[in-house]
């Protein structure tokens, strides 16, 4: 079926458009294949707004028809759009069966299954050329240029065809000393095949973050040989190494019971296992979900307000992501032993912590590229579901399924190191707000699909346009740069008091009036900023 | 100096209250300060706590390790001392008891306090502020509204100032009748003009009216102030009680208006608590908040079953209907509660602010806070504890006004031409005790003890150190488009004010400060335009031929204006030069000291960043020791190592 025969009414006139905190707009509405437009032409000044239907997170539709009125005067409908940026709006559409129809295309369009058939496969802005490599760095040029680790490890293409771990890239950095074989052996032993992977190696001491998916020791204890060697490899020869299992101990044992399991002390004789209990895929989706409500609450009531906050737990996520984060710093940095960080299937929660240890930790990933390629590195190769995770947002009244907003967790977190650390990161709050964004819908192809087998196979290299390349494009880059950014080498521990955390106003309640003021005062800072590079 | 019977101990420890830390230091008692020098030489840390700060000292029972000795301060500090001997422990203790409670006014710090002025600069500061001019620059005298002398000689009202402005309707009789029918004689006058609509804010206490009394006189008199604006037929009487309070106290013989006998008003309740519960409401938060571990869900849970962000949004609220009545209506607005000393305090004052950009200038605020706080009798000496007279008296109102500020600084970034520390600065010295300002209970009782002659002024102060009070992205042009401050009221519109109730909690804070730095950079760009100047009067001078530049140009580090590390955003900042000359300021000493080892804290930190603050978990605690338990049972070990 061809994407435009969900298309019945293109085009409808006298369209009201209301926004929060703006006057109601009349104009045109057009539905094409993959946008919601709405012009409005006011002599020689126009305003357009241009949607993405994909961003379209939920449809609530009212119609009403008068009796007794000729079907032109007195039937109209109401549309209210949900965006997954958490914009919401509304269209009153004259002519009932108008509004109908523009609904049912909304709906049908902007909950496309098929990778190919999303935009970023049509998007061919003139800027940008689709030669040239995709994306900004791969595991073979970050290996080469990590010199330290050079010695001791090594980059591995046992998975170059993806049938050893189906979610993992081509190319994984692995202990010097251990062979592909081990490494097949290794990854029977974990699930999905995502065995123990290095992560981050530290600049100052050579001290390790590995990541990978929780071992299939079961019910009946089963070992693998490869999977302790190849740990043992990891901290060769020095005393100890941490696990940081991201279950709590309970779950941990109750994992066994489907298979699943972690590693016990006396197979794995040098490591020494943390439990951290992290809330996980529907509870989280869910925290987010009664977030945007309470946001969206216009009660008043300070205890009900506060109560809805608790009651989404959302802060209390990014608390634990935080902390458990600092946790495996202070093992790689004050303590000086390599950390192996894991959940359940290494996709989410793993990713959160490694990713955000070292944002603490190393000052390369505090800069735009750095946080970039990070992004690109842990999120991206790694083999994040992204399009599983990201199908839906805060407002859909569809079933869920597998989403949860693990991305937009670590932006959170991020913005609370950057809210502490106002000088360390060299990118501003505008940047996290754009993958944000980007993560639910998007022009580009850097977050379609669940792993880099699927972008392959979809050819999404091929045929998309990288996000991260295009933010970097130097006059797009200086947008979001920090005007304050002062680099510097040491670890940012962040206070992860309660009192310390934050409900990130810019992105939850960055559609009320709220906004603005800021936005002028972030202004302010600026011209100051500037005036003093100018002056100096 | 009688009460001292130790005036030092060694070896004193000084826990962290939200980690395991702690240091071992000298504890110094001294006439006016509590000191304790850490031994380490390298960073030695320095806190001095004034007596007066001091809201309660704690014995708890023997340790192994000592004697520990609590401290509570009324600027949120709490320190946790542990003294090795008991002995040395009790008689600290019993010394501070007495120290902390002091029997008459003239033991009080402000008048033993010299900062080394002579009689001419102390009196110069206390002409600092002059109300008389801030009504005049209201519009006051005027056709409607003159200075009455009825109460030259504190005769109608003890509690209020002398001079006072009521409508040239209202004449003697009038007002005395009118004072006879209200609390403790607090008869409406004016507190602010709005100029623009001729509408008035009027104050007093709440009518002797019980069940059925009415006061031909008082009603007259707000006839009067109804009259005195043509803008609107009406007044608005304004009861910042809730209506449950105001009914129980028509049993006592007061009350609130009876709509039926006075014409033209329109009057409403906005429900403020009282200070007991406001007291009660902040003792509530400060535990939640003084937890150790604590977790954001209690937290959150916490800090809603304290109250208190709703006892400041109901203040916001009141203060928001006042100023839309005045501003949008036009109308005059009478507000009280019962003494209305309290929360019509905050109401006028809150609501002023928000419609007169002047009171949110350094030296507008401090006029605001000189006219509706200590020329209007909010009992200070009380509702701060300064002599300790009765725990029942005291509650954190003005803290509450303060906060109600800082709320809104948090929403208009640009409106206020000071930062929040200006704010916390006044609250430190509102329990200092240091200056005369807030001394006593009414403006009579500080001409009694003749604060003018024997204490310095606050206001005096804080001008002198206004650069470090400065809000760097104050815009006179915001004030200019957004006269009248509206803000809204969305319920997460109110945060909790870390940097005021965890001021001294440093593990807490941003490691860096947007402000300090911005503040910096500013500080920097005026002295670079001061450079250039410079330069071009000297270009001018010698002619463009000659080149004197060389002496002139500034190493370009010079440009750069040092800025001690300090614990809190944009700290006022003092250095370690200063602080030795001002031997005696010792709230700032004591901030200038704290930070000195904040800056030259580990190598691996970030302005005195550090892992061991944070506490990311108990496990961390077992990390010092190398010793691994042995090889356990799985089943216990998994529970027993995830602690």
């Amino acid at each position: 079926m061809e994407l435009s025969e969900h298309i019945k009414t293109a085009n409808v006139e006298d369209v009201t458009l209301r926004r929060p905190f703006h006057p109601a707009l009349r104009g045109t509405l057009c539905v094409t294949s993959h946008h919601l437009l709405f012009s409005n032409r006011k002599d020689e000044a126009s305003w357009q707004l241009l949607i993405l239907l994909k961003n379209i997170d939920a449809i609530e539709k009212s119609v009403e028809n008068l009796f007794g009125y000729p079907r032109a005067v007195g039937s109209s409908g109401t549309i209210t759009i949900k965006c997954k940026d958490l914009l919401v709006l509304q269209l009153e559409i004259p002519g009932m069966e108008e509004c109908l129809n523009i609904a049912s295309s909304i709906e049908a369009l902007s909950s496309l299954e098929s990778v190919t058939e999303m935009y970023p496969f049509f998007y061919r802005p003139s800027h940008l050329t689709l030669l040239g490599p995709w994306g900004l760095s791969t595991t073979e040029q970050y290996y080469k240029q990590t010199e330290r680790l050079w010695d001791r490890w090594r980059v591995s293409k046992v998975n170059s065809d993806y049938s050893v771990c189906p979610s993992y890239p081509s190319a994984v950095i692995v202990p010097r000393e251990v062979d592909d074989d081990k490494l097949i052996r290794s990854a029977r032993f974990r699930q999905g095949g995502r065995f123990p992977v290095l992560s981050y190696c530290h600049h100052s001491n050579g001290m390790v973050i590995m990541r990978s998916s929780q071992p299939l020791t079961g019910a009946n204890k089963k070992r693998c040989k490869e999977d302790e060697l190849l740990l043992q490899a990891v901290i060769d020869g020095s005393e100890l190494g941490y696990i940081i299992d991201l279950r709590s101990a309970q779950q941990a044992q109750q994992a066994r019971m489907t298979g699943g399991g972690f590693e016990s002390k006396s197979c794995y004789r040098h490591w020494k296992r943390i439990h951290r209990h992290h809330e996980r895929g529907k509870v989280v989706q869910e925290s987010l979900i009664k977030l945007v409500e309470a946001c969206s609450d216009l009660s008043h009531s300070v205890d009900r307000w506060l109560s809805k906050l608790e009651n989404s737990k959302w802060l209390s996520h990014v608390h634990s992501a935080l902390s458990t984060a600092g946790l495996v710093v202070e093992c790689v940095e004050r303590d000086g032993h390599s950390v192996l960080v894991h959940g359940s299937e290494g996709t989410d929660n793993t990713l959160l912590v490694s990713s955000l240890a070292q944002i603490i930790l190393d000052p390369a990933s505090r800069t735009v590229t750095g946080f970039l390629c990070l992004l690109e590195r842990e999120w991206i190769q790694a083999g994040h579901p992204f399009q599983q995770r990201c199908a839906h947002s805060a407002y859909s009244h569809a079933r869920l399924k597998q989403e949860c907003p693990s991305f937009l967790l670590l932006l959170d977190c991020v913005w609370q190191v950057w809210r502490q650390f106002p000088l360390a990161l060299e990118f501003s709050e505008a940047l996290l707000l754009r993958l944000a964004q980007e993560v639910y819908a998007s022009n580009y192809g850097t977050f379609l699909c669940n792993n880099e087998q699927e972008r392959c196979a979809a050819g999404v290299k091929e045929n998309t346009h990288c996000l991260f390349q295009s933010m970097l494009k130097p006059d797009i880059e200086e947008q979001y740069l920090n005007p304050l950014y002062e680099p510097t080498d040491l670890a940012i521990w962040p206070s992860v008091h309660p009192q310390s955390l934050q409900l990130w106003t810019g992105m939850f309640l960055r559609w009320t009036e709220y906004a603005q003021n800021m936005e002028e005062a972030r202004e302010e800072v600026w011209s100051i900023v500037k005036e003093h590079r100018e002056r100096v | 100096m009688e009460h001292i019977r130790t005036p030092k101990v060694e070896q004193v420890k000084l826990l962290d209250r939200f980690s395991n830390k702690s240091v071992t230091g000298t504890l110094h008692l001294t006439a006016t300060h509590l000191i304790f020098v850490e031994s380490n030489s390298t960073s030695a840390q320095e806190i001095w706590i004034l007596h007066h700060h001091i809201a309660s000292v704690e014995k708890l029972s023997l340790t192994t390790s000592g004697c520990p000795l609590l401290i509570q301060c009324r600027n949120f500090r709490l320190v946790h001392f542990v003294i090795p001997r008991e002995r040395d422990c009790h008689d600290i203790y019993s010394s501070l008891l007495r120290l902390l409670r002091p029997v008459s006014y003239d033991e009080l710090y402000a008048f033993s306090y010299n900062p080394k002025q002579n009689d001419q600069q102390r009196e110069e500061g206390w002409q600092l502020i002059d109300l008389a001019a801030e009504f005049e620059r209201m519009g006051v005298p005027c056709d409607q509204w003159q200075l009455t002398d009825v109460n030259r000689e504190y005769k109608v009202c003890k509690t209020y100032p002398r001079d006072l402005y009521v409508p040239i309707t209202a004449s003697k009789p009038i007002i005395v009748g009118s004072s006879k029918f209200r609390s403790k004689g607090r008869f409406p006058v004016l507190t602010y003009f709005y100029q623009e609509k001729k509408a008035a804010v009027c104050r007093c206490s709440q009518p002797l009216s019980g069940f059925s009394a009415r006061c031909l006189e008082d009603e007259h008199m707000l006839q009067a102030i109804s009259k005195a604006n043509h803008n609107s037929r009406y007044i608005y009487v304004m009861d910042t009680r809730p209506k449950l309070n105001a009914l129980a106290n028509r049993a006592a013989g007061k009350g609130y208006e009876n709509e039926d006998n006075y014409s033209n008003i329109r009057f409403q309740f906005v429900g403020i608590e009282n200070i007991h519960v406001m007291r009660g409401s902040l003792q509530k938060l400060l535990e939640v908040v003084g937890t150790r571990s604590l977790s954001m869900t209690d937290y959150l849970v916490g800090l809603e079953n304290s109250g208190w962000l709703r006892h400041i949004k109901a203040i916001m609220d009141a203060a928001i209907f006042l100023a839309k009545a005045v501003t949008v209506e036009g109308a005059s607005v009478l507000v009280h509660c019962s003494d209305g000393w309290d929360r019509t305090a905050q109401v006028c004052a809150l609501g002023s602010l928000l419609m007169d950009p002047y009171y949110r200038t350094i030296k507008g605020f401090m006029v605001l806070i000189e006219k509706d706080w200590i020329s209007f009798g909010h009992k200070f000496a009380d509702r701060c504890d300064q002599l300790n007279i009765d725990p029942k008296e005291v509650s954190p109102i003005f803290t509450q006004f303060l906060e109600c500020v800082w709320q809104l600084t948090e929403q208009f970034p640009q409106a206020f031409e000071f930062s929040e520390w200006f704010l916390i600065q006044i609250h430190e010295h509102v329990h200092s005790c240091q200056f005369g300002n807030f001394l006593g209970n009414s403006q009579r009782q500080r001409e009694d003890l003749q604060l003018k002659e024997r204490t310095y002024s606050l206001w005096a102060h804080l001008l002198n150190e206004k650069q470090n009070y400065l809000n760097p992205v104050y815009s006179p042009s915001f004030a200019e488009s957004h006269p009248v401050l509206e803000p809204s009221t969305q319920a997460y519109h109110f945060k909790f004010w870390r940097n005021m109730y965890h001021q001294y909690d440093r593990s807490m804070h941003p490691r860096q400060s947007i402000l300090k730095h911005v503040l910096t950079l500013k500080d920097s760009n005026r002295e670079l335009e001061g450079t250039v100047q410079a330069l071009k009067t000297k270009l001018q001078k010698f002619g463009v031929r000659t080149s004197p530049l060389k002496p002139q140009t500034p190493p370009r580090e010079r440009s750069i204006a040092p800025r001690p590390q300090s614990l809190i955003l944009g700290a006022p900042l003092l250095s370690r030069k200063e602080v030795q000359q001002e031997e005696d300021e010792e709230v700032f000493g004591e901030e200038a000291r704290e930070d000195a080892p904040a800056s030259t804290g580990g190598e691996r930190t970030v302005e005195g960043s550090s892992a061991t603050e944070n506490g990311y978990g108990e496990v961390m605690g077992s990390f010092g020791s190398k010793n691994e338990p042995g090889v356990v049972t799985l089943e216990f070990g998994v529970a027993r190592m995830s602690c």
